[in-house]
C-alpha cells in the first residue's frame, strides 16, 4: 500500500512539473539566521523588480514571515526565466530569548520576537514541504558551514528532489572560505557572493537562469 | 529500552533507541517520543535516525513548543548521511530512503556540540 502511494506521489509530483511550465517558480531562499537571505532577496528584487522584499537587520531573526516577491524576470542572454522570490526566516532547532536582550532590547520586546521566530522556522518548514519548486541555499562564508541545521536541511531539499543552488555569502567579509562551504556540499554547486556589495551577481543570476529556467 | 538511568538526582538520563524500536513507531509518535523526553531533560540517542520528512516535522512541532522561561528547543546532531548520493534512482523515486544514522537530541539548554566532523561529534552534556 506504501508503495503505490510513494509511486502515485511521485507520477504526481513529475506530472505537476511537466504541465506547470507556465507558471512562475517559486524558488525559496532557505539557510540559517543572519547569512543575509533578506539581504540577497533584496537585491534580486531590486536589480530585476525595482523594489524590496523586505528589511535586513543584524540582529538574528529578523525575518519572522515567509515574503513572497511575485514574478520577478530574469534575463540573461538569451533566456528569461520568471520566478517568486520567497525570502524566508533563518532556521533553526532552539530559539532562546535571553539572547535578544543582547541587543538591546526589553524583555518583552525579545520574548515576543522570539514567539514571532519560532512561529515564522515552523512556517519555513512548511513551505518547504509543499509549496516551493527550487531552493537557493544561502550560507556565511565566514561561518563552519558544517552544522546540522544545514546537513538537515540540505537532506530535507535533496529527498524533495527539489533544483538546490549553494550561494557562499558575505565574500568582502575577511574570513570568508568559499572553498570550505564547496567541501561541506561537494554534491551541489557554490557559488559565491556578496549581496550586500553586490559581487559576482552576473554569475548568480546566469546560476538562477540556468537551474530554475 | 536499552538506557542509562541516573544513580542519583543529579545525574543527566540518556535513553539509547533502538531502530527496532522506532520503526513500529509512525512519524507523529517519533516525534512526540522524542520530545517528550528531552522536555524531560534526557538525551536521546536514536540508533538509525529519522527521515528527511521527520526532521522537517521535528523542527516545526519544536518551534511550536518553545516557551520563554522554559523549553528553548533541541540540540540535534547525527552524521552526515552518505547514503544519499548513492541510492538507485528507483529507490528515490519510489521514496525508498535510506535514514540509517546515529542521531543524539537533548534540551538546547543541556548540551553544546564541542565539535563536529565526517566521523566524530563531541558534545558537552550539562545539567539544567
Amino acid at each position: 500500500m506504501g508503495l503505490l502511494t510513494n509511486l502515485k506521489d511521485s507520477i504526481s509530483k513529475v506530472t505537476d512539473r511537466l504541465f506547470s511550465d507556465s507558471e512562475p517558480k517559486r524558488i525559496g531562499i532557505y539557510g540559517p539566521p543572519n547569512a543575509g537571505k533578506t539581504t540577497l532577496a533584496n537585491r534580486i528584487a531590486i536589480d530585476w523588480a525595482g523594489d524590496t522584499v523586505g528589511p535586513e537587520s543584524h540582529i538574528p531573526h529578523e525575518t519572522r514571515r515567509a515574503r513572497r516577491k511575485e514574478n520577478v524576470t530574469i534575463e540573461r542572454n538569451s533566456q528569461t526565466v520568471t520566478i517568486d522570490v520567497v525570502d524566508t526566516p533563518g532556521v533553526t532547532t532552539k530559539v532562546d530569548y535571553k539572547e535578544f536582550l543582547d541587543h538591546d532590547m526589553e524583555k518583552e520586546d525579545a520574548v515576543r520576537r522570539s514567539r514571532e521566530a519560532t512561529e515564522g522556522v515552523a512556517e519555513a518548514m512548511h513551505w518547504l514541504r509543499e509549496d516551493v519548486d527550487g531552493v537557493i541555499y544561502v550560507l556565511d562564508s565566514t561561518a563552519d558551514p558544517f552544522t546540522q541545521v544545514n546537513t538537515m536541511l540540505i537532506g530535507i531539499i535533496e529527498s524533495r528532489e527539489l533544483p538546490v543552488l549553494i550561494f557562499a555569502n558575505k565574500t568582502d567579509l575577511e574570513g570568508s572560505n568559499v572553498q570550505r562551504v564547496a567541501n561541506a556540499f561537494p554534491q551541489h554547486e557554490t557559488v559565491p557572493l556578496s549581496a550586500l556589495e553586490g559581487n559576482n551577481m552576473d554569475e548568480v543570476y546566469d546560476k538562477i537562469a540556468e537551474y530554475f529556467g | 529500552m536499552p538506557e542509562a538511568t541516573p544513580t542519583n538526582e543529579d545525574g543527566v538520563r540518556i535513553d539509547l533507541i533502538s531502530g527496532a524500536r522506532m520503526d513500529g513507531l509512525a512519524s507523529m509518535e517519533k516525534i512526540r517520543l522524542i520530545l517528550d523526553s528531552v522536555r524531560e531533560g534526557k538525551i536521546v540517542i536514536l540508533e538509525a535516525g529519522l527521515s528527511p520528512d521527520e526532521e522537517s516535522r521535528l523542527i516545526e512541532v519544536t518551534m511550536s513548543e518553545i516557551n520563554p522561561d522554559g523549553f528553548s528547543g533541541i540540540e540535534i546532531e547525527t552524521y552526515p548521511s552518505t547514503q544519499a548520493a548513492n541510492q538507485s534512482f528507483l529507490d528515490r523515486l519510489m521514496g525508498r530512503q535510506s535514514t540509517k544514522k546515529l542521531t543524539v537530541i537533548g534540551p538546547a539548554n543541556q548540551i553544546e556540540t564541542l565539535h563536529k566532523d565526517e566521523t566524530l561529534i563531541s558534545a558537552l552534556v550539562s545539567h539544567k
